[in-house]
């Protein structure tokens, strides 16, 4: 098998994700895990670019990368030292974790290497803004305009949450 | 395509060990933030396995594209809750570490 630069594109990208996304469970600084976990939501968004799917790629790096990634800095800074470093997990507690992961993590693999997945003979349809502006807010069989409303709800539901979880309470008199 | 030459089922191996990862540091952490990183990583690899299945298998409809991108706007609105949720925790028992925090009682 010929080596493309999809291949190198590729394992480089896997290779992030896999490295980092250890060591963003196991790092025992907090800053460095949001670090690390940043790096792997970038490489996502290099998975999303080889995939062709360019608008997914532009929203994982502004939403998540961007937004959330920033929202976990500050919510770090406003709760922990910098300098403050985690206990080293108890041998038994990390033994059994990494046992029931990477237990769950073959039995995973195997089943995904064994099925026979079938693609579909259709024509592929290539996925821009327009076609995607236009399914989000059509009605038809193909649209989303429902989902689209449901969220935005959630979403002005959350903000508000947020802001009266947040808040400081009045002091009693 | 710059996908071409790359079976289907490399991306959901990778995936796979993203998802597992998580499932680790969800195990194993005992800080709130830190388990939210690890929830984060989980549903970002769900987006993967979303992404890759509609890429490879139908790639002449949407399903798959609009399910992660639903996903990620409600992983926002979640961390956003989240995380006011704990600072909150923070200013009653100036500690996120779940051990610690044994009272939710207001």
């Amino acid at each position: 098998m010929e080596i493309t630069v999809n291949h190198l594109m590729f394992g480089l990208f896997a290779a992030m994700i896999m490295v980092f996304s250890i060591l963003t469970v196991t790092t025992r600084r907090i800053l460095r895990a949001a670090t690390f976990l940043l790096l792997v939501l970038v490489a996502t968004a290099g998975l999303y670019f080889m995939l062709n799917y360019q608008f997914m790629a532009g929203v994982q790096l502004t939403l998540y990368a961007g937004g959330i990634v920033v929202l976990i800095i500050f919510s770090i800074l406003l709760t922990s030292h910098i300098s403050q470093k985690f206990e080293p997990v108890g041998w038994k507690k990390a033994y059994f974790s990494a046992l029931a992961s990477i237990a769950g993590a073959i039995l995973c693999i195997t089943t995904i290497l064994q099925h026979k997945f079938q693609a579909t003979t259709e024509a592929a349809k290539e996925i821009d803004m327009k076609l995607i502006g236009n399914s989000m807010l059509s009605t038809d069989r193909d649209g989303y305009a429902l989902p689209f409303e449901v969220i935005s709800v959630l979403l002005l539901a959350a903000m508000i949450g947020a802001i009266v979880v947040a808040k400081r309470k009045k002091l009693k008199e | 395509m710059l996908n071409a030459g790359i079976p289907m089922e490399a991306f959901l191996v990778v995936s796979t060990l993203m998802f597992f990862a998580g499932v680790y540091g969800f195990l194993t952490r005992r800080n709130l933030i830190t388990i939210l990183m690890s929830v984060e990583l989980i549903l970002n690899s769900v987006n993967i396995n979303f992404l890759v299945f509609n890429r490879f298998l139908y790639p002449d409809k949407l399903q798959g594209h609009f399910f992660s991108l639903f996903i990620i706007a409600i992983a926002a609105a979640e961390a956003a809750v989240a995380i006011a949720i704990i600072i909150n925790i923070y200013r009653h028992f100036n500690t996120i570490n779940v051990e610690d925090v044994d009272k939710m009682r207001y």
